[in-house]
């Protein structure tokens, strides 16, 4: 954590003796996101995702979060399935990755077993959802390539670029805010064609610990189908401490039965 | 009889006043209509609409039912773009590189949602309980000659690709883009993809020349009506020429041919200002309407012109007084005329499809103003014109000599002629109704076009581009994952596979028996529908985490996973055959499976075949009203009701005709040969209206016996009727050369119709013109 502050104090010191590009100042607001969420160590969180369609005809599910962070590499998370009820204690369990492709293992109750999913596909809906695999998955910083766009109040508009050949979009727009520890307020995501497909808005957001943002409310919104996905995160514990035990194949099994 | 005369008198009086009126203010008169024509034109605006969707009006219960499976999953307007290689084998690296990269250029399509390609394929591949799930070929060029071997295995293995995106023997694939148009504007979305696709296309085969390519596909489909009105418009250019030839060669009279070409032209700027002003967009269909104007206009014009002339020529009339007298004589009627052709145009309101609403509505508003200018502009202009007087003043005496023989042999045989010409139309008329409707959109475009050349190769050699969807119902949310549903699903898909007219069929069941082989380490037993609900559930759930973006499966289950899509893709087939098709699948699930599963097939395909029916079910009263309207205008103009009760034979009997001559040339007819009722009987009757005005005139005013009255109406108009024939079979002989079927068979017919209408009105009508008023004295005057 120290080293961290350090790190955005020499960031820092550096826009002022230096005149940044915009790729350079891009790469500092994410990583000063990055550093500000740095710290919570892990978390779970309770989740409701509502789809909704054109019509307006919706359905849902309920899902438990458990994000183990940490530094050197990408975070890991388990994610069970509460309902509906036919796939109730169905569990993924994901190890991102700096670099390269993640990892990730399914657990299904109805087999009794745990599947590794091998497959650099990160751009499909998540279980039919506005929301690709990418979206949720957690944000390193090296996934991306960057360019600051402009500064409005205490916004930032960060352009990015994915890494990832196989990625969904092109880019995407995210919008900072510099005030509230860099917290995400919205997202615009543009697809292969380069086409404005859908915007990400946070909202409801508590800060928690007096340093870790988070919003209770992910709106999706894809302009093209006129779909759209809610997401209520309610019940976020900071206080579980859990450890790499928590996120392995047995874990998997424990939380899915 | 005294108040008719009266009445007659009236009308005589008033034609002659509006001559004389037109012929004092000529300058003012022509000013002012055009200022009128100007002033209309200048609300022109030419917009065309190609979206399929035109053909179908909002309450059309096919398309309602379409767009809402379209609304429940994915709204899919799609390109299919097909490669063959020349060297017949797609599995090659280079191949497999090329298609790989058009597959991925093809990803910035405006609009595009998806992109299904043989070698994006996500092929799933079980070691033990470690899946892998990636492009069937990813980065050919790495590619090992043993591993191109076993992506042509899976792939022609494949169910979800055989027949679809790759044909049996590996030589032809296709790269299906799969679209979301925002239907806000498709005048100016539909040419975008098309422009992108085919730059992509063409900036593709310059560095591939060892494919051929070949696109087909909604959009394709769009593009080709679009295409095909902007070609049938510029059919004008030809009409006039050939207006310009023909009035010049029937009047032989420069100052003549350009009066007529002012009115027709007045007649059609006048229509294109109401086509601004209504808002109206122009479809294939209706793209035709300058040339339906020219044909129909020039005719009026021709009527005064000729008899002026002849006033002038023969009879050595002055400019003025020929130009009155010839008003007097044809002001009714051009009027009667016009009013049938305008009624028998604004029947088309009563179908169901609104481009010949379009169609329709700028004719007769056309009409009207070519009414009006006939009487108006035409007059004007030739007295403003001088007139020169020909050399020859009495020439051409002994034509005249055709027409009354064939009044007297008419007169001589009415009962064998009567006889002989009713029982023809009964053979006709029951050829007529075994015609059979057939509306196969890709056989709207004749071999011209490459929609329809590109299409039927790819009909050929790959896979169907007619298909029926069905939406699926489970009846509870979640409920595609229960396996009794998925059974039932998968027997369909069975039953839909072995019926002989389907190519391909994509179904919900199949990726619950692939996944189900996945999550058994490829095991080819499992190759089945999962023994519980979990089960399905759980591996959906897995499949569905596993897919990338675009390739998802949203455009197959719907939101609350209560329903899925099924898509039977079937041989190019007749509407007939499509309908009994549909109806058949539809009747399997009423029989065999439980309720919530019952469903209706949808698809544009399915639309058009029912559309034939549908525009002839709701035409029928249009032309009902239409025959009883004409009839009453007859009834009036001829002021007889035995005479107009008597011309409903003439004006039925040429369409009954002329769809019996269809039946031995064609056998099929489409959605745009429904009109042809209203739209010929408007026009045909006018040769019944002067062969009958002039009987009736020989037999009130001169007080002839039914013979000789029929011998004096061939002589008086004979040629008349002759020479409007020759202009409208001129008119409608152009239309028939359009690339486009629903205006070409539409005009093919409807010159059989006039050419047979012509024959009736010379041959029938003057035989029961004597049979019905027989000789009141014995020794009938056989003035031979």
């Amino acid at each position: 954590m120290k080293l961290s502050i350090l790190f955005s104090f020499i960031m820092s010191m550096t826009v002022l003796l230096s005149a940044q590009s915009p790729e350079e100042r891009g790469l500092e607001i994410a990583k000063l996101a990055e550093a500000a969420d740095e710290g919570f160590g892990s978390s779970k969180v309770e989740l409701k995702m509502t789809l909704k369609n054109k019509n307006g005809q919706t359905s849902e599910r309920f899902l438990t979060n458990q994000t183990l962070e940490l530094i050197e590499d990408g975070d890991k998370s388990l994610i069970v399935f509460n309902s509906p009820k036919d796939v109730k204690g169905t569990a993924t369990l994901t190890f991102t990755h700096k670099e390269g492709a993640d990892d990730q293992w399914l657990y299904l109750p109805a087999l009794s077993r745990v599947k590794r999913i091998a497959s650099n596909n990160k751009s499909g809906p998540f279980v039919g959802s506005e929301f690709a695999y990418e979206d949720l998955s957690s944000q390193e910083v090296e996934k991306y390539t960057y360019k600051f766009l402009k500064e409005e109040g205490p916004l930032l508009y960060v352009e990015q670029f994915p890494v990832d050949p196989k990625s969904g979009y092109t880019r995407r727009i995210v919008v900072y805010n510099k005030d509230k520890g860099y917290r995400q307020e919205s997202t615009e995501f543009y697809d292969r064609k380069n086409s404005l497909l859908k915007t990400l808005t946070l909202s409801d957001y508590t800060l928690y610990k007096n340093k870790f943002w988070r919003a209770s409310t992910f709106v999706m919104v894809n302009h093209q189908s006129n779909k759209e996905t809610t997401l209520e995160f309610s019940d976020y514990n900071f206080d579980t401490d859990l450890s790499d035990e928590d996120f392995t194949e047995a874990a998997l099994i424990r939380a899915g039965s | 009889m005294n108040a008719l005369k009266k009445a007659s008198h009236a009308g005589n009086k008033f034609a002659i006043s509006w001559a004389n009126f037109v012929i004092r203010y000529k300058w003012v008169v022509l000013l002012l209509t055009l200022a009128l024509a100007v002033g209309l034109m200048s609300q022109a605006k030419m917009e065309f609409d190609g979206d399929y969707h035109v053909f179908f009006s909002e309450t059309n219960p096919e398309l309602e039912a379409f767009d809402a499976l379209q609304e429940k999953y994915t709204k899919d307007d799609n390109v299919i773009i097909v490669l063959a290689p020349k060297n017949k084998n797609i599995f090659t690296r280079e191949n497999l590189m090329a298609i790989e990269e058009l597959t991925k250029e093809a990803w910035n399509t405006p609009y595009s949602s998806r992109v299904d390609a043989i070698t994006n394929f996500q092929y799933t591949r079980a070691v033990g309980d470690d899946l892998y799930v990636d492009d069937l070929a990813y980065e050919s060029e790495n590619k090992t000659a043993d591993e191109i071997r076993e992506i042509k295995r899976v792939a022609l293995s494949e169910p979800l690709l055989v027949d679809r995106i790759i044909n049996r023997s590996g030589s032809v694939t296709a790269i299906n883009v799969t679209m979301r148009l925002p239907g806000e504007d498709s005048a100016t979305e539909i040419p975008e993809v098309t422009e992108a696709t085919r730059s992509m296309i063409s900036s593709f085969q310059e560095k591939y020349p060892n494919f051929d390519i070949y696109t087909t596909g909604v959009v394709p489909l769009n593009t080709a009506f679009f295409e095909s009105s902007q070609k049938d418009l510029a059919l004008i250019g030809i009409m006039m020429l050939l207006v310009i030839v023909v009035t010049l060669l029937l009047t032989k009279n420069i100052f003549a041919t350009i009066a007529t070409f002012f009115v027709v032209i007045f007649s059609i700027a006048s229509a294109a200002g109401f086509i601004g002003i209504t808002g109206i967009k122009l479809t294939p269909p209706s793209s035709v309407f300058p040339t339906m104007i020219l044909t129909l206009a020039v005719a009026d014009s021709i009527h005064i012109l000729i008899t002026m002339l002849q006033k002038v020529r023969r009879e050595g009339l002055s400019k003025t007084g020929a130009l009155v007298e010839s008003m007097r004589l044809n002001f009714m009627p051009v009027f009667i005329t016009s009013l049938t052709t305008v009624i028998g145009f604004l029947t088309m309101n009563f179908g169901d499809v609104p481009p010949f609403w379009h169609l329709g509505n700028i004719t007769a508003f056309g009409m009207s103003m070519a009414f009006l200018y006939s009487t108006t502009t035409l007059p004007a202009l030739m007295a403003i014109f001088p007139m020169w007087r020909s050399k020859k003043a009495k020439t051409k005496q002994t034509k005249k000599g055709l027409y009354s023989r064939l009044g007297e042999f008419v007169g001589r045989n009415p009962v064998p002629l009567t006889i002989i010409s009713l029982a023809i139309i009964g053979l006709l008329t029951y050829l007529a109704s075994r015609n059979e409707f057939n509306d196969e959109f890709v056989e709207y475009f004749d071999t011209s076009v490459k929609f329809r050349t590109d299409s039927d190769f790819i009909n050929d050699t790959l896979t169907g581009f007619y298909n029926v969807e069905f939406s699926v119902g489970s009846g509870e949310s979640g409920g595609i994952n229960s396996p009794a549903y998925l059974n039932k699903l998968n027997e369909f898909e069975s039953w839909l596979t072995n019926q002989p007219e389907v190519v391909h069929v994509n179904a919900f069941s199949e990726v619950a028996r692939r996944v189900n082989r996945s999550m058994h380490g490829d095991d080819p037993t499992y190759y089945k529908i999962p023994e519980t609900r979990e089960e399905a559930a759980q591996y959906l759930l897995l499949y569905e985490l596993s897919l990338p973006f675009g390739l998802d499966l949203n455009n197959q289950i719907n939101v609350d996973k209560s329903e899925t899509r099924l898509t039977a893709t079937v041989k190019n087939l007749g509407s007939v055959e499509m309908v009994a098709f549909a109806e058949r699948a539809e009747k399997w699930l009423k029989d065999n499976a439980p309720e919530p599963m019952h469903a209706l097939g949808v698809s544009p395909t399915l639309m058009f075949s029912k559309l034939g029916f549908r525009q002839a079910n709701s035409m029928v009263k249009g032309n009902i009203i239409a025959l009883i309207l004409i009839s009453l205008v007859l009834i009036f103009a001829l002021r007889s009701i035995k005479l107009g009760a008597l011309s409903i034979i003439p004006n039925v009997a040429p369409v009954l005709v002329g769809f019996g001559i269809w039946y031995v040339y064609m056998g099929t007819i489409n959605v745009g040969m429904v009109i042809v009722f209203g739209m010929t009987l408007g026009i045909i009757v006018d040769d019944t209206v002067h062969f009958m005005s002039k009987f009736l005139r020989a037999r009130r005013e001169l007080g002839y016996e039914a013979r000789q009255a029929v011998i004096y109406a061939f002589e008086t108009v004979g040629r008349a009727l002759v020479t409007t024939t020759l202009v409208l079979l001129a008119g409608f002989i152009v239309l028939s050369t359009s690339a486009f079927a629903l205006n070409s068979y539409m005009a093919r017919i409807t010159v059989i119709i006039i050419l047979s209408a012509l024959i009736i009105d010379f041959i029938l009508l003057p035989a029961l013109l004597i049979l019905f008023y027989p000789e009141k004295k014995n020794g009938g005057m056989a003035n031979a």
